[in-house]
């Protein structure tokens, strides 16, 4: 299983790295939420994985590490913030700039082939 | 505590001189001087102690864990140098009022010295060397601003910028040596390295801190070859140089020579460096002084030329040497200073400084002329004045000198030279200023200063002839006790006296005088001579390298950064590869000797299911709709995740977040184009894929490498504490609010700033609204189906009940402020959809920004509440009531707390959605007006 969960965050990474890297704001926006997940994923992790364990006292005999589960949870909320912030960014600088690409305008080899 | 006020005081008057603009000229002064007249009085009266041995110290702990304290010192150097700086100073402060000019501003003047005062106090009082260098950065910085400042002057500029440069560049190889010191000696402070020498040099790196500590001394005291920048630094007002370039700037890298004399002092490698740098000095100061046109520019090489006269005694093995280099610190700033104070008399007189049109002055202003040249005289080093006695030693003891081994001959003749050569620009001062016919088409017709401006030159000048005839009397303590703390606790025999007898020293100065008259007689040949040199100013080779740097630097800069921010982003993620991927290579094996779970049929399934999202995702990237639908997809399965394995309280955060998220997502898509179009080239693809798919590896990798190794965490304290410390069972709930509560406080404020940025971006932003999609299909008209609007007005209370039982129950069971919030806020959203922020303003009026500042609020002012009961910041407390009809309860603070993180959360969520659902209404209102 810790196999099977380490290739799912690698894949996560994989994904929102690729999405990053493209050209276009809302994809990229898109990548950072991916890239979120595996790094929630990934912190959560440093826990180990462990099944009906859940740190709440009184219902189990022993508990999942609640450490990293507290940082993640607030990482999950902030993340979203920042999703946001991004997300509003990108739209302000479509409006501003007249271009929802990355760098705020088109490169020039691609000025004819883009309307 | 004493100690301290000292620099606090001038840092004090520092600030109270510059809120003097409104106070006449004589109120401001007055008021600036106070301060500093009470630290000379402080210090006066702790003088005694220190002249009977005492050191004084205080220390306040500031860094203790890396061994930076605030730590003050008062020896004999301290005290001589705090002597000086206050003393001098203050007769700055006095001078300067008749000085400026109405046009100038005088509190930006005084608070400016002020400020260099406070920074050369602390730099003098240091007992730990990382505050010393914080002190000496500060004389850099504030003697920056005072050089500069007449701003409006291209050369004020320049020299200042010189200045700061070149002593910048030499704090930075003293902050280097500093390091290093403190690394041999195992501290930083200045009483262990003090007492450390034999450690510090019999060290393999007591060459390199050496020459680095020097490197810094030298530039600051203006050492050939760093001398350059001083006479630049003369485009100041000349209160700042009568005051930086006589008695403190300057001097500041002197001081730490003799700071530092004790532990670095003493080896054949300090000896040749200091002694030499200094002889270099001390005569190319005194020739190039004699040509000097401007009555600055040549006190500004004498100064040089005197600086190189006490490194050279720094650097000398005699046993007096550094005595005699100690006398001839105070001396130097004796007369230094109050021949700049003339000069800028003369200055101020005249319009000019220029000596070939500056003659025959003493018909205009007596009483200047003979206060200047008792102080040109002394600076010649003429019998009955200060400086007579320092060059006197200063003879003796290049006589008594082995340094050069069998040349060592060579030195007391160049002293002599030097010697003759400071006696023929004394001369020329004097002669030329003063006398030497009549002046040549002055600026203003000159007559004598003002009555007061004369009296700090008097004050000193009085000082030259009390010390040059009575030594013994008037400077024997403070000289002995200096002495004691630079030789590091023993004084030899000696004696500063008027009169020694015939002897070689006393010969000496005979040639010196009578070489430099005959030198200045016959100047006209040695002018004609060095007019048929080349001239090097260094000043061209300072710009000439300032500009090839820069040049270089934006060479190197448009290389790097050419604009596009997807090439950064890639250099960032393959930066990220190859720091993140090293050491994966170096480790023996991959997977830990935890035991491995077994996969079952529920975990696979919702791995396949989020693999395909997350690659679905990737493949439909173009048309954004479908790509953002895959993506919930894996959201909701890294919720599913969470639950899976033992994480409810994150489970519900990523669910409910995750609506949010999407929600949001697609009303940003009805501002931005619906497809992505093809513009990657197949090579950009690869290459692409090629970094993504190795990152994906080399974060597999490491996460499996972690999670099947055994854990070592400090939770158990969090579990064994929940209940017992916290009040809760619900361990996660418990760190949040209660454990790492100062987190989440910042979190929450986080959040709060977030959603204004949001909705500060969102304010004017120019509409750039399609009136159909992509596809050109018109947006629909008909915006609020019924079906919604009656089920989700009647889910709202539920949803509001749903979420307080989510809060109350979350000290204790899965949930709390964070989840409940966000359940809320979905709640809301859900009546925006479902009627339109138009239904909902007729509704409810809100202001969200508030609901967001009353979150934090009542979360800060929990974690305050712990003060009235004298706890620390953000101690809970709880108890258990017994309630009738409800039963036993539990209260406790942290929940008040978590009402604090609930309301921002509410308040950040609906700000930052409904800000942009606003949008989406104005915008298709004013369509449906056009």
């Amino acid at each position: 299983m810790e196999l099977l969960y380490a290739s799912c965050v690698g894949l996560l990474v994989s994904c929102g790295v690729f999405l990053i890297l493209r050209a276009r704001t809302f994809t990229v926006v898109l990548g950072l939420t991916m890239l979120s997940y595996a790094v929630n994923l990934f912190l959560f992790s440093s826990g180990r994985l462990s099944l009906n364990q859940a740190a709440v006292l009184g219902y189990s005999s022993e508990y999942a590490d609640p450490l990293p589960q507290a940082l993640v949870l607030t990482a999950i909320v902030i993340g979203f913030a920042m999703t946001a912030f991004v997300v509003i960014l990108a739209i302000r600088g479509r409006s501003d700039l007249g271009s929802d690409h990355v760098d705020g305008e088109l490169p020039d080899k691609n000025k004819k082939v883009k309307v | 505590m004493t100690l301290l006020w000292i620099p606090l005081l001038s840092l004090f008057g520092s600030i109270i001189s510059s809120m003097t603009g409104k106070l006449t000229r004589n109120q401001a002064t007055g008021l600036t001087m106070l301060m500093p007249i009470i630290a000379l009085c402080m210090t006066i009266s702790l003088a005694p102690a220190v002249f009977s041995g005492e050191v004084i110290r205080d220390t306040f702990s500031w860094i203790p864990l890396l061994g930076i304290d605030i730590a003050f010192r008062l020896d004999g150097l301290a005290l001589l140098f705090v002597f000086m700086i206050l003393g001098i100073g203050i007769l700055v402060i006095f001078y300067a009022r008749y000085y400026l000019s109405n046009n100038d501003s005088m509190p930006k003047l005084y608070a400016y010295l002020m400020l260099f005062m406070t920074a050369m106090l602390g730099l003098v009082m240091s007992n730990n060397i990382i505050q010393l260098w914080f002190f000496w950065e500060l004389t850099s910085i504030s003697s920056f601003l005072l050089i500069s400042y007449w701003w409006h002057k291209p050369e004020a500029r320049k020299g200042a910028i010189m200045a700061l440069t070149v002593t910048g560049g030499g704090g930075l190889a003293l902050l280097a040596g500093l390091l290093l010191l403190g690394n041999i000696v195992g501290s930083y402070n200045l009483d262990v390295i003090l007492a450390s020498k034999e450690i510090i040099q019999a060290h393999d790196w007591y060459e390199v801190t050496l020459i680095l500590i020097l490197l810094g001394a030298f530039t600051k005291s203006a050492q050939f070859p760093f001398h350059f920048w001083l006479p630049h630094a003369m485009a100041a007002p000349t209160p700042v140089s009568a005051y930086l370039h006589s008695a403190t700037m300057v001097k500041a890298g002197i001081f730490l020579l003799a700071r530092f004399y004790p532990a670095l002092a003493g080896t054949d490698i300090w000896f040749i460096i200091v002694s030499l740098t200094g002889l270099a000095t001390l005569l190319f100061g005194a020739y190039v002084a004699l040509f000097k046109h401007d009555l600055k520019g040549l006190l500004a090489y004498s100064t040089i030329s005197h600086l190189g006269l006490i490194t050279l005694l720094f650097g000398l093995d005699t046993k007096l040497a550094a005595v005699a280099a100690i006398f001839h610190i105070i001396n130097h700033a004796i007369f230094k200073a109050s021949l700049f104070m003339a000069t800028g008399i003369i200055d101020h007189e005249t319009g000019t400084r220029d000596m070939r049109k500056l003659n025959g002055m003493w018909k205009f202003m007596p009483y200047t002329a003979t206060l200047a040249m008792v102080a040109a005289a002394s600076m010649a080093g003429v019998p009955l004045l200060n400086g007579f006695l320092s060059k006197e030693m200063f003879f003796t003891e290049t006589l008594d000198q082995q340094l050069l081994g069998s040349m060592s001959w060579l030195i007391p003749i160049l002293a002599t030279v030097a010697g003759a050569l400071a006696v023929a620009y004394s001369a020329r001062f004097i002669h030329d200023v003063f006398f030497n016919g009549d002046p040549v088409d002055l600026p203003k017709q000159p007559s004598e200063a003002p009555r007061y401006m004369r009296v700090p030159i008097e004050i000193l000048v009085a000082l030259c002839l009390l010390v040059g005839i009575f030594p013994g009397i008037v400077i024997d303590d403070i000289l002995k006790a200096a002495s004691f703390a630079v030789l590091g606790g023993y004084v030899p025999e000696f004696e500063v006296a008027l009169w020694h007898g015939f002897n070689l020293p006393l010969l000496m100065s005979g040639i010196a005088v009578a070489g430099g008259l005959l030198l200045y007689t016959q100047r006209r040949y040695l002018f004609q001579f060095q007019a048929s040199l080349p001239t090097l100013d260094a000043k061209y080779v300072f710009d000439a390298s300032i500009n090839a740097i820069t040049k270089w630097c934006q060479v190197q800069v448009n290389v790097i950064e050419n604009g596009s921010l997807q090439r950064y982003l890639m250099l960032i993620f393959v930066v990220v590869l190859l720091f993140a991927g090293w050491p994966l290579f170096e480790m023996n094996q991959l997977s830990g000797q935890k035991q491995l779970t077994p996969i079952d049929v529920h975990n696979a399934m919702g791995a396949a299911l989020l693999m395909v999202g997350a690659i679905s995702t990737v493949i439909w990237y173009r048309s954004r709709v479908v790509s953002l639908l895959m993506l919930s997809v894996v959201g909701l399965m890294v919720s599913v995740a969470f639950t899976r394995f033992s994480a409810p309280d994150l489970a519900l955060t990523q669910l409910t977040v995750e609506v949010v998220t999407i929600i949001l997502l697609m009303l940003a898509l009805f501002f931005l184009p619906q497809h992505s179009p093809k513009e990657s080239s197949s090579v950009r693809v690869v290459r692409d894929v090629g970094i993504s798919a190795a990152l994906g590896i080399v974060v597999a990798s490491i996460c499996y490498a972690l999670i099947t190794r055994p854990l070592e965490s400090i939770s158990d304290f969090f579990l064994a504490n929940a209940k017992t410390g916290g009040g809760g069972t619900n361990v996660v709930n418990v760190i949040l609010v209660d454990f790492r509560g100062f987190d989440t406080l910042g979190e929450i404020c986080v959040l709060g700033i977030a959603a204004l940025g949001i909705y500060k971006l969102l304010v004017n932003l120019p509409l750039l609204m399609p009136t159909s999609d992509s596809e050109g299909r018109p947006w629909a008209k008909e915006r609020y189906p019924l079906l919604l609007a009656s089920i989700s007005q009647s889910l709202l209370p539920l949803a509001l009940m749903v979420s307080f039982y989510i809060f109350l129950r979350g000290h204790n069971l899965p949930g709390g402020g964070f989840i409940a919030g966000l359940v809320t806020a979905v709640a809301f959203i859900l009546q925006y959809i479902a009627h339109g922020s138009d239904w909902i303003a007729e509704r409810l009026t809100i202001n969200y920004r508030k609901i967001i500042a009353s979150g934090i609020a009542i979360a800060l002012f929990t974690g305050v509440g712990s003060w009235f009961f004298e706890r620390p910041f953000m101690t809970t407390w709880f108890d258990y009531f017994d309630i009738p009809f409800i039963g036993e309860i539990e209260l406790a603070s942290a929940l008040i707390f978590d009402v604090g993180v609930y309301i921002t959360v509410v308040g950040a969520t609906l700000m930052i959605l409904a800000s942009l659902g606003r949008l989406t209404v104005n915008a298709q209102k004013e369509e449906v007006n056009v």
